[in-house]
């Protein structure tokens, strides 16, 4: 088996349990062994960022350090934000002597070697490219997907790396490698609030309400994402804002690809969502999917 | 710099930009993109052009006690769409930097407590639980009563870690915080 880094960051075995299932599945299903950085801890995420660089390079840079001694020089993190710092930390480490000698010191640790960060899209695009008959089992057709990218998968571009900041291509890719057919809409790129879930939540009902508008008249059956926060965003908060029609499932990447590779709806968490994925399900088992 | 007459501005922020994210605010030509693509600009008492021309003008201050440096998503669209390369969202953090360092920070109460719940979780444990996350914000935001009602269904869905894992790096994590703290000017607290 063919083993590659995986950090899991602090949502994936809890609030958003149904990404690390289904990452977790996949992985199982293509014959890849996740191997979880040791000792990881958070990546700072969006609160290191805003209130102290050093802070936020140095709680990444911990992670980059333990993944390389790991002896991994690449390691996937599925967690758009946890993506954003740990690339970020090493662009920042990369372009700056000083601040990796710093940084060095401040965490005890070798930043002499850097791994690589690849994320949701970075990985499934891969896993996809291959020979549809080598991985997939189910065949989606029929069903109608809005990628929804939303801002730290693809941007800012020089820290990314990967596919592009306003006119990206990878999840419709990966979502047409599954046989399930990418809608065409705007809001692929917009930002769903972020982490303002809880601290400001009327910010998140406006920006989603558009983007769930946008998905709904362009004939998705469903949003796919690729980040613990924009999932929680449309699924959690979607009736707080669109209190009426037809409800709008919300599914991660790693869940549409779990089930075009013949893993269970139950070992890909498509069950705990606050919005009933069984309506999409009973669309894909009909064989209308 | 004379004591009388007209305060001459200075630009310290923009040097202390410089030294926090390697900016140079001087790059931008206020052409406007930032800020037609900003998703916050709508709620913000200042759009992130106008907080790039303060600071360019020797006028930053004005903006170290505005909500509008609180507002900002991250969303980096800015950083993405800049024609000059100006790293916006990047300067968006110093600012909140710099704001802290100065204590100038008022606004975005509730924002500011998220951060600081967040970042007290962070140093503690290592690693973030949802439980004490929401706990910690609720008593620094007096917002006791936030989701109360989604509260049991996300329990029920296995959504909320209720108790801190054990991790050994949580010792690293908290000397980070340390060294960085000694490291920065005056108090970091949000």
């Amino acid at each position: 088996m063919q083993g590659l880094g995986f950090y899991p960051g602090c949502s994936l075995g809890s609030s958003a349990r149904e990404y690390g299932d289904s990452v977790k599945a996949i992985a199982e299903k293509i014959g890849t062994r996740l191997e979880e950085i040791p000792d990881w801890t958070c990546c700072g995420a969006t609160a290191a960022h805003s209130v102290n660089r050093l802070l936020s390079v140095s709680l990444a840079a911990r992670n980059l350090s333990l993944a390389s001694q790991a002896g991994h020089d690449k390691i996937l993190a599925p967690c758009a934000a946890c993506f954003s710092r740990l690339a970020a930390a090493r662009h920042a480490l990369e372009k700056d002597g000083a601040l990796k000698d710093e940084v060095a010191s401040i965490i005890e640790r070798p930043l002499d070697k850097l791994p690589e960060i690849v994320n949701v899209l970075g990985w499934l695009l891969d896993v996809v490219k291959e020979d549809a008959t080598q991985w997939r089992k189910k065949d989606l057709s029929g069903l109608k997907v809005a990628c929804y990218y939303g801002c730290l998968l693809v941007r800012p571009p020089e820290v990314v790396n990967f596919d592009d900041p306003e006119q990206p291509t990878s999840m419709e890719k990966i979502v047409s490698a599954t046989g399930a057919e990418p809608v065409s809409w705007r809001s692929r790129l917009r930002c769903c609030g972020g982490g303002f879930s809880v601290s400001r939540t009327g910010t998140v009902l406006r920006l989603i309400r558009e983007i769930l508008e946008d998905a709904r008249t362009s004939g998705a059956d469903a949003i796919v994402v690729g980040c613990p926060m924009c999932h929680s965003n449309l699924d959690l908060r979607q009736r707080a804002a669109v209190a009426q029609g037809k409800p709008m499932p919300i599914l991660f990447l790693s869940q549409l690809v779990g089930l075009a590779a013949g893993a269970s709806p139950e070992a890909l968490g498509l069950g705990h969502h606050f919005v009933d994925t069984k309506p999409l399900l009973d669309k894909v088992s009909s064989g209308k999917a | 710099m004379s004591s009388a007459g007209p305060k001459k501005p200075s630009n310290a922020i923009a040097q202390e930009l410089k030294e926090i994210c390697g900016e140079d605010v001087v790059r931008c030509y206020q052409c406007g993109k930032c800020t037609a693509g900003c998703p916050m600009a709508v709620e913000a008492d200042l759009t992130p052009n106008q907080i790039a021309r303060l600071v360019q003008l020797g006028e930053g201050e004005r903006a170290l006690d505005c909500e509008a440096i609180w507002l900002c998503l991250g969303c980096e669209t800015c950083t993405a769409r800049c024609p000059q390369k100006v790293d916006l969202a990047g300067i968006m953090d110093g600012m909140r930097e710099i704001s802290l360092r100065r204590n100038k920070s008022k606004a975005a109460k509730n924002i500011r407590a998220f951060h600081q719940a967040f970042l007290d979780q962070v140093k503690t444990f290592g690693r973030v639980p949802e439980f004490p996350l929401i706990g910690d914000y609720k008593l620094r935001s007096g917002a006791f009563f936030q989701d109360i009602l989604v509260a049991p269904s996300m329990a029920q869905k296995g959504k909320i870690k209720f108790v801190p894992e054990k991790v050994k790096g949580a010792a690293e994590v908290k000397k980070i915080f340390q060294k960085v703290m000694a490291k920065s000017q005056g108090s970091e607290k949000a």
